[in-house]
């Protein structure tokens, strides 16, 4: 027998609730969707007002090959980011060199060694030392350490790139900790007691199953200490001296991408030549940083997926 | 009996020096921190005071209070929240009760960590290319607010979807039993039973909104004001901004004062941070399931 057109309003089930779930099924979606539409929002709108400079002005090799930024000279303005990026990668590269063992080495103590009320209060502490604002490490690095460092070293100078990769350091160790601690409690606790059994100490463990099973991890704390690097503004731009170098030792005062922006947006005229590449090197930011992430992720997902 | 033997001593030995050498790295971590932090305390406590935060700058800012800061704080932090709140538990609600396990979810949550990896610089360039010029808002609170809401984003979706995510499967499935749809299932039974973990997230976006300098620099806030903000139209001065200004351009500050206004921007982000820490683990003994 055919439905009737009786039977099928009192099937349909359409009332009030159904639609307003209907509503509410739209507009979580859209929510849902929101941190696309952010990322490519971010992207477009800061292609939009670098654009004009790419297609017109920008040379790739000047870029990245001339360490000359000097885009308010009136005669000639040039351009070049070189002594920026390599300002950038001098002050991360540092930073790291600082944070990846001790946060290695922290993520091993709490991880691994230490346990109970002491281990709660160390994850404790760590998540509050990775809430200090980079406005307050720029300060500390601008007022504390940089005194330090000229009675210490005995140099001109405690704006420079030790000053900085110090401050960065200490401000990636504990995001890094933290991942790299969540890396080690993803090994299986059938491997460590495995390797017990074979009579392992707890040292052996840990150097021999432990830490080698969890390598992914520790890469992706690596790398998003990096990210964090390369986007640090605050604390770089005060700490760094901020002057246009080509870094050959830890004592020169550099300049980074982040803070050279930071330092410069407020001045230039919107739409001037200026103004637009300080948006290009947003761009370039962007790319490194999206590309860093998604590494990171990836490696995190290797780990999921074995 | 078992007696030790050379080799188990040896295995010892080593074993106490690498658990006191990890111990040492630990320490060395956080003992520099609470150096700076000892330090930022003895040299900024003498200006502290409640006139400190309830009057005005003077003599070009290098005396006086960080009242209109601490102010226009507040109104950055609270549009931010109203901005992002509503947009985060809306993702997050999404994630945790809609998102089929498809390509689209994983560009989602692939998108929600570049948004935390962007860097503050770049929010700021975005603000100014979206907010400030685009839609015309000018340089105002409103701009600044929803520059920092979006790089706040995945800070509220992460906790919330967390939240919602520990609200166990058969609640739902006993609602959805009764009859109820999808949205009554979510009202009834999954936000009353996560509130207190999003509201764990709102207090962490507020720690992290209160100290970020970068995206409101060129979007809202400004150096110096001699007034209050009316609307969410107008500029404001901000409490980071006011410590980077004070330590970098201006001249002749008394030596106290930075340390005063870092002093006072480290205290409310650290104590809403341990309020939020402190909530998480009452919330995590409370937990009935």
């Amino acid at each position: 027998m055919r439905a009737t057109a009786a039977d099928q309003t009192i099937l349909d089930r359409r009332n009030l609730d159904w639609y307003i779930d209907k509503a509410v099924q739209v507009l979580v979606f859209v929510g849902g969707i929101s941190a696309i539409i952010f990322i490519i929002g971010i992207f477009v709108f800061i292609a939009r007002e670098g654009a004009g400079f790419i297609f017109t002005r920008w040379d790739p090799i000047e870029f990245f090959t001339s360490p000359r930024w000097a885009p308010t000279s009136s005669h000639n303005p040039t351009y070049g980011a070189l002594a920026l990026i390599l300002g950038t990668a001098s002050i991360t590269g540092l930073a790291m060199v600082v944070a990846v063992p001790f946060s290695l080495g922290a993520a091993i103590y709490i991880g691994e060694f230490a346990s109970g009320r002491l281990r709660e209060s160390l994850k404790v502490l760590v998540e509050l030392l990775a809430a200090i604002p980079s406005v307050v490490w720029g300060f500390i690095g601008l007022s504390i350490m940089n005194p330090l460092i000229i009675q210490w070293f005995n140099v001109p100078v405690g704006l420079n790139v030790l000053n900085a990769g110090v401050i960065l350091g200490l401000m990636a160790a504990p995001i890094m900790t933290t991942i790299a601690e969540d890396a080690l409690k993803a090994v299986p606790d059938t491997y460590r007691e495995a390797a017990e059994a074979m009579g392992a100490t707890r040292w052996q463990v840990i150097f021999k199953v432990v830490l080698p099973a969890a390598k992914p991890g520790r890469l992706a704390a690596v790398l998003l200490g990096v990210g964090r690097g390369f986007g640090e503004t605050m604390a770089v731009l005060m700490a760094s001296g901020h002057s246009i170098n080509l870094p050959t030792s830890i004592f020169d005062s550099v300049r980074a991408l982040t803070a050279t922006i930071a330092a410069e947006l407020g001045e230039t005229a919107h739409g001037s030549d200026h103004y637009q590449a300080l948006f290009v090197l947003g761009i370039f930011l962007f790319a490194i940083t999206f590309v860093i992430n998604l590494t990171a992720d990836l490696v995190v997902r290797g780990i999921r997926n074995r | 009996m078992f007696e030790a033997t050379e080799i188990n001593l040896r295995h010892k030995r080593t074993e106490v020096l690498v658990k006191l050498l990890f111990g040492m790295m630990t320490a060395l971590l956080i003992l520099p921190v609470a150096l700076i932090l000892g330090v930022l305390i003895y040299k900024g406590s003498p200006v502290l005071s409640l006139e400190f935060l309830l009057t005005e700058p003077t003599n070009g800012m290098t005396a006086g209070g960080i009242f209109p800061a601490l102010v226009g704080t507040i109104w950055l932090v609270a549009v931010a929240l109203i901005a992002s709140i509503p947009v985060g538990v809306a993702a997050a609600l999404y994630l945790s009760e809609y998102a089929p396990n498809n390509w689209l979810t994983r560009t989602i949550n692939l998108a929600i960590i570049n948004l935390a990896g962007v860097p503050s610089i770049v929010h700021a360039l975005f603000g100014v290319g979206a907010f400030v010029l685009f839609f015309r808002f000018g340089t105002s609170i409103l701009a600044a607010s929803l520059t920092l809401a979006i790089m706040t984003l995945p800070v509220v979706i992460v906790s919330a979807r967390e939240a919602m995510q520990a609200v166990p499967q058969a609640f739902r499935e006993a609602c959805w039993n009764m009859g109820a749809t999808r949205w009554q299932t979510i009202r009834r039974v999954v936000l009353p039973n996560s509130i207190s973990g999003i509201l764990t997230g709102v207090i962490l976006e507020v720690s992290r909104t209160v100290g970020e300098t970068a995206p409101i620099m060129f979007t809202g806030a400004a150096f110096f004001l001699p007034f209050l903000p009316q609307s969410v139209f107008d500029q404001t001065m901000a409490m980071s901004l006011h410590l980077f200004v004070i330590s970098t351009q201006v001249p002749d500050v008394p030596e106290a004062l930075p340390y005063g206004i870092a002093l006072v921007l480290i205290a409310i982000v650290l104590s809403m941070n341990a309020v939020s820490i402190a909530f998480r683990m009452y919330l995590r003994s409370k937990k009935k399931w």
